[in-house]
């Protein structure tokens, strides 16, 4: 553990992708296959399942350190995280436990079917002998939520560098199904062929925003162009006769979508799409919220299946025929694309992308303020001479996203941020006007400075009419725009309205708050967006 | 009841009796100061009461003022009213101040810290019945390290950078925090340069015959080929300013307590972060209450609802007083202002 709590550490102490890369590369050269084959698993999202309750971490914690439960809860609210709050409040290592990584996941697995008492022993045992740091990631693993910050690009590059192959290669043998317990570093990196797992699917492109205009990416006639779907990006692979569904966080999703199960028959074998699993009915798409309704859950209703029903929006191919095409320009893909699709009885399964064309840019400026009327978010611009590049590059693709919605606030309660924040009010609910009251319907983070963000926790501190736990509320006094990608009708609001994506845009120091926006114009918006 | 010896009013902590405010943030005719920080030492007032180690920075951040010293155990009597000041700890010269009337003692804690800097006189423990504390820290996740484990880190970076051909930047606020770092750096890695936030305390501290290791005041004149290898020590707000673009290549370290931290570690944007405080950790703040034997406290700035929950809960009376006091946060927007004067007066750019 020694050796992936330094790696942790430098990787946490540094911004520079550079100085990441270094450390990763030392670390996979420091360690053997089963520990590299760990941190490979850890910094792609592939954890151990948890094995014992938080609520006892907690309560463990809490007595270790000698504090009342309720102090330890306040606490972990102000730090934001649970692994690194156990880790300060534990007193200080009573002995030395010096294991690899591979030892510790072991360790944590094997409690899986322990008594609560057996687990206790075994995890007390664990705080007594790491450092604050190592606790911080034995934390980490057993509650199940390692995140570090550092991107699986970085991660693929420094093994690159590692193993000497290219990285896209280290990109798509990286892809699918495997975890740390049923492969090994020579068959995962080392063997001939990755291909031999015939679900893998490929690494997928993504856009980067247009920065303000498109101006200056040369002739709307060298872009393809279509409407930006509001779904969630997925990966369609049939080989074998077997059909495989992927979402763009690389988890399997074929049976929560049985809506495409006939394509297992319907497409060639060797064919792979790329588009936007969608709500869809009518010939039209349905609201993101809807396909909310069905992420998460375990089971795929009868019922679910008729309220949230789905398509599949495809815009791009990458196999045909069983032959990777990605090297393939985007206009000869899209042939490939239209003549397999419109060749079959697809019923709505799948529905082609459309492409839109333009003479100029102004005039697609035009039609992308429609965007919202066909519950698109803008368009997409791709390079039509382009190949299909690897994970978020500048150059090829470009979405370019309709403005926000805004609307003028006044904040009325401020809670402290956690973690990243957790010495200044950064956390506000808004409300808008109804007649003489102030309604709240919305919270909102981030989008302002440092500066302003000290500024409001002084005022905070001095207008404090309540507090509720955490949460203060304070004398409405300050506006700020609020700004939204759409707004819904919400039973769950007080408001009656709920907003996508609502945040800080800015502070409006010239505004009184008599001139805030009232609940009147956010129905006015429900009424043409919702 | 008889009436609470120290009121919180709207312009600060008011002793009745003897007609004085203790830190006021609005200005009051007789003022009786703490120490030098922005949050307690403010402009104004008719009259200022602190100790001599402290009154030097105070009369220079405030300029003419009528101020008059005492010194740290001396019993000053107003209208029957007993004041006296205590080492707090937490910067060179800052006081708690201990207010007895009738038989009743009441102490102000003012910011204190229980680990001995060098600088500041240590913290002494004063039995009272009410003790007023701030809780800038006051949760159990924050538990300092030993100084000398945290110089070593900051030291090491420092020999790391050398080597890396790289300028080390560290910024802790002007006043106390600075010079703390000072004196806990290794001086056989290189030279030390100073801001002209820091370097004009520094003077000031010098001028009183506290001896600091030997720094260099960076003017336009500084040749900035001299700056690699080096050490560079700044208040917090010269963090991303345009002054600070003449250092690269450089490593950037923030020390404060904050830092203990990951979420403001990581937000800092700096490369390190340093968990260094001039205020009482969780189990230093529980141990000086304890030391002070205080039947009922009062806590001010900081985690106050929590801490006064848990006070309470262990059969301490406490209860919690806005003030406009904000512990370390206050102590970097200090630096900010200096920062502002400096520039304008020329002293750096
Ligand atoms: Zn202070
Ligand atoms: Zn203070």
């Amino acid at each position: 553990m020694k050796n992936f709590a330094n790696l942790f550490t430098r990787l946490d102490q540094t911004t520079k992708t550079l100085v990441k890369v270094a450390a990763l590369v030392e670390y996979f050269e420091k360690v053997d296959d089963v520990d590299r084959l760990w941190a490979m698993g850890l910094l792609s999202h592939r954890r151990p399942k948890r094995t014992v309750k938080t609520s006892l971490l907690r309560e463990w914690a809490a007595e270790i350190a000698g504090v009342p439960l309720w102090l330890f809860e306040d606490s972990y609210r102000v730090v934001g995280d649970l692994a690194e709050t156990i880790a300060l409040v534990l007193p200080p290592p009573v002995k030395e436990l010096d294991h690899s990584l591979a030892y510790w996941i072991e360790e944590i697995k094997s409690l899986k079917d322990l008594t609560d008492e057996e687990k206790k022993e075994r995890v007390l045992n664990a705080w007594s002998g790491l450092t604050r740091d190592e606790r911080f990631l034995y934390n980490k693993l057993i509650t199940g939520g390692f995140r570090v910050g550092v991107s699986q690009k970085l991660m693929m590059r420094a093994l690159s560098q590692y193993s000497g192959q290219e990285e896209s290669a280290i990109a798509h043998r990286l892809m699918g199904n495997w975890t740390p317990d049923n492969t090994s570093y020579a068959d995962l990196i080392l063997a001939e062929n990755p291909l031999d797992d015939i679900s893998k699917p490929y690494p997928f492109y993504l856009a980067y925003a247009v920065d303000g205009s498109p101006e200056n990416l040369g002739e709307p006639g060298e872009w393809q162009i279509e409407r930006k779907w509001d779904g969630i990006r997925g990966q369609v692979i049939v080989r074998d006769g077997s059909l495989f569904v992927w979402s763009r966080g690389e988890e399997l999703v074929t049976d929560k979508f049985p809506e495409y199960h006939p394509l297992a028959d319907l497409l060639p074998d060797g064919t792979v799409l790329d588009g936007e699993i969608l709500p869809f009915a009518n010939g039209k798409p349905l609201s993101f919220n809807i396909l909310q309704t069905r992420i998460g859950r375990k089971n795929v209703t009868k019922k679910i299946l008729e309220s949230a029903p789905v398509s599949l929006m495809v815009y791009d191919i990458l196999e045909f025929e069983g032959e990777d095409i990605r090297q393939k320009s985007m206009d000869e893909r899209r042939q490939i694309l239209v003549e397999l699709i419109t060749g079959l009885p697809t019923n709505n399964i799948i529905i082609l992308s459309e492409t839109l064309e333009f003479d100029t840019w102004e005039a697609a400026a035009a039609e992308r303020e429609n965007s919202r009327l066909h519950l698109s978010e803008g368009f997409m611009l791709k390079r039509k001479n382009s190949p299909y590049q690897i994970g978020r590059k500048k150059g090829d693709w470009w979405k370019w996203k309709v403005e926000p919605l805004t609307i003028d606030a006044v904040m009325i309660y401020a809670q402290q941020g956690s973690g990243r924040r957790a010495n200044l009010y950064t956390d506000y609910t808004f409300a808008v006007w109804d007649e003489e009251k102030l309604v709240p319907f919305t919270k909102a983070y981030s989008g302002l400075t440092d500066a302003e963000f000290r500024q409001i926790t002084s005022w905070v501190r001095k207008n404090t009419l309540e507090r509720f736990g955490p949460v203060r509320s304070v004398k409405p006094t300050h506006v700020f725009e609020i700004a939204f990608e759409g707004i819904n009708k919400s039973s769950r609001h007080k408001s009656g309205v709920a907003l996508r994506f609502p945040r800080i845009l800015r502070w409006r120091k010239d505004k009184p708050i008599e001139e805030a926006n009232t609940l009147e114009d956010l129905k006015g918006m429900l009424a043409v967006y919702g | 009841m008889k009436p609470d010896l120290l009121k919180f009013t709207p312009k600060g902590i008011y002793c009745q009796a003897a007609d004085v405010y203790i830190d006021p943030w609005k200005p009051v005719p007789r003022a009786l100061i703490t120490h030098g920080h922005a949050d307690h030492s403010r402009w104004g007032n008719k009259a200022y009461l602190a100790t001599d180690i402290a009154a030097p920075v105070i009369k220079y951040r405030l300029g003419n003022i009528k101020m008059e010293t005492i010194k740290f155990g001396e019993v000053r009597t107003i209208n029957g009213v007993k004041f006296s000041f205590h080492p707090a700890g937490h910067i060179l010269g800052s006081a708690q101040i201990r207010v007895e009337h009738k038989g009743e003692i009441w102490v102000a804690s003012g910011d204190y810290k229980l680990e001995d800097d060098g600088l500041a006189k240590p913290f002494e423990p004063i039995r009272c019945h009410t003790f007023i504390t701030e809780s800038t820290f006051g949760l159990p996740v924050y538990d300092w390290k030993p100084q000398e484990e945290i110089f070593a880190s900051i030291n090491a970076w420092w020999r790391q950078n050398a080597a890396d051909g790289k300028t080390t930047f560290i910024t802790g606020y002007s006043l106390g925090k600075a010079q703390r770092i000072l004196r806990g750096l290794d001086t056989s890695i290189g030279n030390i340069y100073t801001h002209g936030a820091v370097e004009n305390i520094n003077q000031v501290i010098r001028n009183q015959g506290v001896s600091l290791p030997g720094t260099i005041r960076i003017t336009k004149e500084t040749d900035k080929k001299l700056f690699p290898g080096n050490l560079i020590l700044a208040p917090p707000s010269a963090l991303n300013s345009a002054w600070m673009k003449k250092f690269k290549p450089v490593s950037i370290g923030v020390a404060s307590g904050w830092m203990t931290l990951r979420g403001p570690r990581r937000r800092k944007a700096a490369d390190r972060g340093f968990p260094l405080s001039d205020h009482v950790d969780w189990k230093d703040l529980n141990k000086a209450i304890a030391m002070t034997e205080a039947t009922r406290v009062i806590v001010t700035h900081g985690y106050s609802s929590i801490f006064s929950k848990y006070l309470n809960e262990k059969g301490i009376q406490a209860s919690i007083e806005n003030t406009e006091y904000e512990g370390e946060l206050a102590e970097v927007n200090e630096s900010a202002e200096e920062n502002k004067v400096d520039a304008a007066a020329g002293g750096s750019e």
